[in-house]
């Protein structure tokens, strides 16, 4: 049993060495600022993926890479202020100073992840159409016209390419529900309400199917 | 010691395999999945799992519960047993064991098995730190970079696709569990949780273990 307990000790260590690394905060204690923004941005890694790339858990979880920084900052005031209603970014949100959020916005900016990709390929052309042309049948604009024919977005007008598609989904079901929740304070969310009303449900899974796998 | 628990394996394997036959039904390559939802037909093997896992998957402290666990979540382990990239000691010395002759197919059935059973609650951690760790589970400590575990695992710990049912394991596996990320041991998929679990201090480990192991 004694030789047994040394072997599972020597290979625990070497488990823990060999680990992937973790945070030291404690090894760092020079940089304050840089290791709570290190440590914060390691945070949001473990819903929104270490690349950025989001993540399907019990919600979907969206993809960060690549988002204008515009939008990426006004998404978390819009949080803190209850605007935008989440629960659980809502105590994010509330945590983060405008100068963090900054900085977060400006590191997942830089990253650049794979689309995730994901939704049935029979739905893609019919959305590429929706995207680049609309519904003018049913006063749904082209997507293009705002977003980019590359779909990165622009400014306050965020990024669509490769992002999840039941995020896409969800979100412009919920758009009324989830955005502009202040009546007294109006935000840009409001331009996307009307045509996340027009689309019907088969619309918003093409066109999220086609975003999902936009570079 | 590793000798004994291979014999006894062996005599259990032969049993399993031999009752079925005599029971006059060949269940060889499987079940379908409309004899389970019928609710009995076990999978051949079945008992070499109910041995350590509890006769209705209900689990023990040292072999965790597997009622009602995510088919998908079961089966990711089983394989990872089998490549021996889930390395903690309880798996090292009894798992990557039991997987090693695992066909894919025998995996996926019993997998599919075990999920169709009913769950049942642990019911065996801390009462006293228990709404605590639900406050947790529900909605982390932002200020502490501690995630809300539902975003994932569900409100109810109940698990989707292929992350895990948290609802009713014993206290005593996940508080291993989720020291063992700490101490660096590997996850079994791409999964963050080393780093969500090295970031939890010892009390926050003792409210989550003991909150979850009374959810139904």
């Amino acid at each position: 049993m004694k030789g047994v307990t040394l072997r599972l000790a020597v290979l625990a260590s070497l488990a823990f060495v060999l680990s992937p690394p973790v945070c030291a905060d404690e090894a760092d204690r020079g940089e304050a600022p840089q290791r709570g923004l290190h440590a914060k941005i390691e945070y949001c890694k473990i819903c929104h993926g270490f690349s950025g790339q989001g993540y399907r858990g019990f919600i979907p979880i969206p993809r960060l890479a690549g988002q204008q920084t515009e939008y990426f900052e006004n998404q978390l005031r819009a949080y803190a202020e209850r605007r935008r209603e989440n629960r659980y970014m809502y105590a994010v949100a509330r945590t983060l100073s405008p100068a963090t959020r900054s900085a977060l916005a400006a590191h997942f900016r830089g990253l650049n992840a794979g689309p995730w990709g994901g939704a049935p390929r029979h739905l893609v052309a019919a959305g590429r159409r929706l995207y680049e042309e609309g519904a003018p049948e049913t006063n749904v604009p082209a997507c293009m016209a705002c977003h980019g024919a590359d779909a990165k977005g622009v400014d306050a007008i965020p990024r669509l390419a490769g992002q999840l598609p039941d995020y896409i989904a969800n979100k412009l079901v919920n758009w009324g529900r989830e955005r502009g929740q202040d009546s007294a304070t109006p935000d840009p969310s409001a331009v996307m309400l009307p045509t996340s009303h027009n689309l019907t449900r088969s619309q918003i899974a093409a066109v999220a199917a086609y975003l999902s796998y936009q570079q | 010691m590793m000798k004994l628990v291979s014999s006894k394996i062996a005599v259990v394997a032969l049993v399993a395999c031999v009752v079925p036959a005599l029971a006059g039904e060949a269940l060889a390559g499987g079940v379908t999945a409309a004899g389970l939802t019928a609710g009995g037909l076990e999978p051949a093997g079945v008992r070499n799992c109910t041995w350590c896992h509890g006769t209705s998957g209900q689990g023990y402290p040292v072999a965790p519960g597997l009622a009602a666990q995510r088919y998908q979540y079961i089966e990711n382990q089983l394989v990872s047993f089998h490549q021996h990239t889930r390395d903690n000691p309880f798996s090292r010395q009894y798992m990557w064991g039991a997987a090693a002759n695992l066909s894919p197919r025998r995996a996926r059935d019993l997998s599919v098995y075990f999920a169709s059973l009913p769950a049942k609650a642990a019911n065996d951690g801390d009462r006293s730190v228990a709404a605590a760790g639900r406050a947790l589970y529900e909605d982390g400590d932002p200020e502490a970079n501690t995630v809300a575990c539902a975003v994932c695992h569900g409100p109810n710990a109940e698990g989707i696709r292929q992350i895990p049912r948290l609802a009713g394991l014993s206290y005593f596996y996940l508080k291993r569990r989720l020291r063992q990320w700490g101490q660096g041991y590997h996850v079994a998929a791409e999964a963050p949780m080393p780093l969500v679990a090295s970031r939890l201090t010892p009390y926050e480990i003792e409210a989550l273990a003991s909150y979850l192991s009374f959810v139904k």
